[in-house]
């Protein structure tokens, strides 16, 4: 008699038709219910709702990247934040260039170079105005320096405690430099005063609905490419080295390739949401890599479910709807509340959110039977 | 083995993944050669100018009290303790003090720990589908398709085993005796030429103690093994060589009868 595995779908039916609803919902009815409901009427949605709506999706995207090195590799980085502020960096160098003879001082350079009196940019922003190269960097920088720190940290056998530590610390270092004038990024200001991408106005709704779209549409891809890794013998693998890493090396993987791959690869998509992030919310500074940003995306994750797909998504919707909420309530409090719930997550809901309602199910059919 | 004869260094490390598996050379008889083996921790020496030659096919265990240095043993042959000094060989060719564990693994050694490690939250199946010998590389992995031959070769392996009916089940849910088991059937997805085992019988039933040996006698021949226990009995049913390690190095090696008469291990088990 021969064994049959069997063959677990992508996404239940249910979870399709999650994600279809999702799609049509961020695609079609709220960008149309924005655009072409007059302000006023009971089902039109304000841009303030859009930015919030958009900004949120971007933290999304970031959960789920959080979650495929500490959901499924086992690997705590805290340092997350600083590979999404790189990101937004790298975009917002090109939003810089858009602005133009339209900033304060009317020169071709960005106001903080001619407050600083240079006279030229800098190397690092050659190219910066082209769009593609944009966009290039916004996947090389978090890239290459995730694979170089990577490199050297999985080489080293550094695990547990330790790379959080030192990934905490990489952010903090990163932030402390980009404080600086002299590195060219606006210092503790950063970047701000967007005006245009591709030489349409931010302002304008239809570039809101689109940036809108196109931040429903990557948080979409990313979970379903999460999904398609996780299913794969790959995933089987990092979730292996989650387990029992020296078990795994002894049966001939080396885990510090697959970590590698891993670990770049959600620098990539945090840096590709800290791009859509930005001109969103219009700014960006140095204080998106303080230690305590990275500390809060690995709240999310654990608030919603760490290993599991959908916990991500669902921590950083609630934490942040959540904060929105309390920093205009009870500003001073805030960061209370988030070590607060951190420390009842890890206590009592090991899988968050998303195992608290899998455990209810659990007792409902046993009640039933 | 002509296609090792006159190859420096056997393992070819490949850009993305482990390595690319060559023959290992045991024309001359023997596939493992520690030679002067020294191995301390913080003073303590744990290995001391130890030497030991395993034949190719053979099935030798290993015995001696506690901190004589069997497992640091298995650890350095397996990558996991570089030694101090000494060399270790696969084969005539293969140097394993310059090898990562991943690569020793993939060159044919296969290891079980001393306490039974499984992959706890994956299937029956599936450990095993991990350890198969197979391409590791990440690329692989990423498009890896299970193939008909393979889940036939994991079934074949399952029935060995005697794990048949707990395919489905994760190995976390598995008795002591049946992930020891699992753990055994790991080793042999992975098709090692050597495979070293810690401690293979321990909280087994007299029973499964008794299906372990009769599998281990049947590898025997075809592959080399090398079996630390503490279970006498298991050890003078199964092993036709023993090897009595002390203090870091060999004290007496020999057929049971005449390790078990041998006046300092005598000496050296029951106290002067």
């Amino acid at each position: 008699m021969q064994y049959q595995p069997n063959i677990e779908p992508l996404f239940s039916k249910l979870g399709w038709l999650g994600l279809i609803t999702f799609a049509v919902l961020t695609l079609i009815v709220v960008p149309w219910m924005y655009l072409f409901i007059p302000d006023g009427g009971a089902f039109h949605i304000s841009s303030y709702t859009v930015t919030l709506i958009g900004k949120i999706m971007c933290y999304c995207i970031v959960a789920v990247a959080m979650n495929l090195i500490w959901g499924y590799a086992g690997i705590l980085s805290l340092g997350q934040g600083l590979f999404f502020a790189l990101g937004g960096y790298s975009f917002g160098m090109y939003l810089m260039r858009q602005i133009g003879q339209d900033g304060q001082y009317q020169s071709d350079l960005p106001d903080f170079m001619v407050f600083l009196d240079w006279k030229e940019y800098p190397l690092h922003w050659l190219g910066t105005d082209s769009f593609l190269w944009a966009i290039m960097l916004v996947v090389l920088v978090p890239g290459v320096l995730a694979f170089i720190f990577g490199y050297f940290a999985f080489r080293s056998r550094i695990k547990g405690v330790y790379f959080s530590i030192i990934t905490q610390a990489l952010t903090y270092a990163f932030m402390l430099l980009f404080f600086r004038n002299e590195t060219g990024f606006g210092g503790n200001n950063g970047f701000t005063d967007f005006k245009r991408i591709l030489g349409y106005s931010l302002t304008d709704p239809t570039m809101r609905a689109a940036l809108f779209g196109l931040s429903a549409f990557f948080l979409l891809l990313v979970l379903i490419l999460s999904r398609v890794l996780i299913k794969s013998k790959f995933g089987r693998i990092l979730t292996a080295i989650r387990d029992s890493e020296s078990r795994l090396m002894f049966c001939g993987y080396d885990p510090i390739r697959f970590k590698l791959f891993i670990w770049t690869l959600s620098a990539i998509i945090c840096g590709i949401a800290g791009a859509l992030y930005v001109p969103q919310v219009g700014i960006i500074n140095p204080s998106e890599m303080s230690p305590a940003n990275s500390i809060e995306i690995a709240v999310w994750v654990a608030v919603g479910g760490r290993g599991t797909i959908l916990g991500p998504v669902i921590g950083a919707a609630a934490v942040n709807g959540a904060k929105s909420f309390f920093t205009q309530a009870f500003p001073e409090y805030w960061l209370f509340f988030l070590g607060l719930l951190f420390i009842l997550v890890t206590l009592w809901l090991p899988f968050g959110i998303v195992g608290l309602f899998s455990k209810l199910k659990n007792k409902f059919k046993k009640i039933e039977s | 083995m002509q296609e090792t004869l006159g190859i420096k260094d056997p393992i070819r490390k490949s850009t993305l993944g482990s390595v690319a598996r060559r023959g290992v050379d045991t024309s001359h008889g023997p596939i493992l050669y520690l030679d002067d083996i020294s191995v301390s921790f913080d003073g303590f020496k744990a290995l001391d100018a130890l030497s030991l030659t395993v034949d190719a096919g053979e099935l030798r265990c290993i015995i001696g009290p506690n901190g004589a240095g069997k497992t640091t043993m298995m650890d350095v042959i397996t990558g996991k303790t570089k030694p101090d000094s000494g060399t270790v060989f696969f084969g005539q060719t293969i140097d394993l003090s310059r090898m990562n564990e991943p690569q020793i693994a993939s060159a044919g050694i296969g290891r079980k720990f001393q306490k039974p490690t499984v992959f706890e939250n994956h299937t029956v199946f599936e450990n095993l589908e991990l350890a198969m010998q197979y391409d590791k590389r990440v690329w692989v992995s990423l498009f890896a398709k299970r193939k008909r031959s393979q889940i036939k070769k994991i079934t074949e392996t399952m029935e060995i085993i005697d794990l048949v009916n707990q395919a489905g089940r994760l190995a976390g849910l598995l008795s002591h005796g049946q992930k020891q088991w699992l753990e055994i059937g790991m080793l042999l997805m992975q098709e090692p030429k050597l495979l070293l085992l810690d401690e293979p019988v321990a909280g087994m039933t007299d029973d499964e103690t008794a299906k372990t040996a009769k599998l281990f006698k049947s590898l025997a021949g075809e592959r080399s093994l090398v079996v630390v226990e503490h279970d006498m009995e298991f050890v003078a049913e199964i092993a036709s060589t023993v090897t009595v390690l002390h203090e870091g190095a060999v004290l007496a090696e020999g057929r049971m009868e005449d390790v078990q008469s041998n006046d300092r291990v005598i000496e050296v088990y029951l106290g002067r």
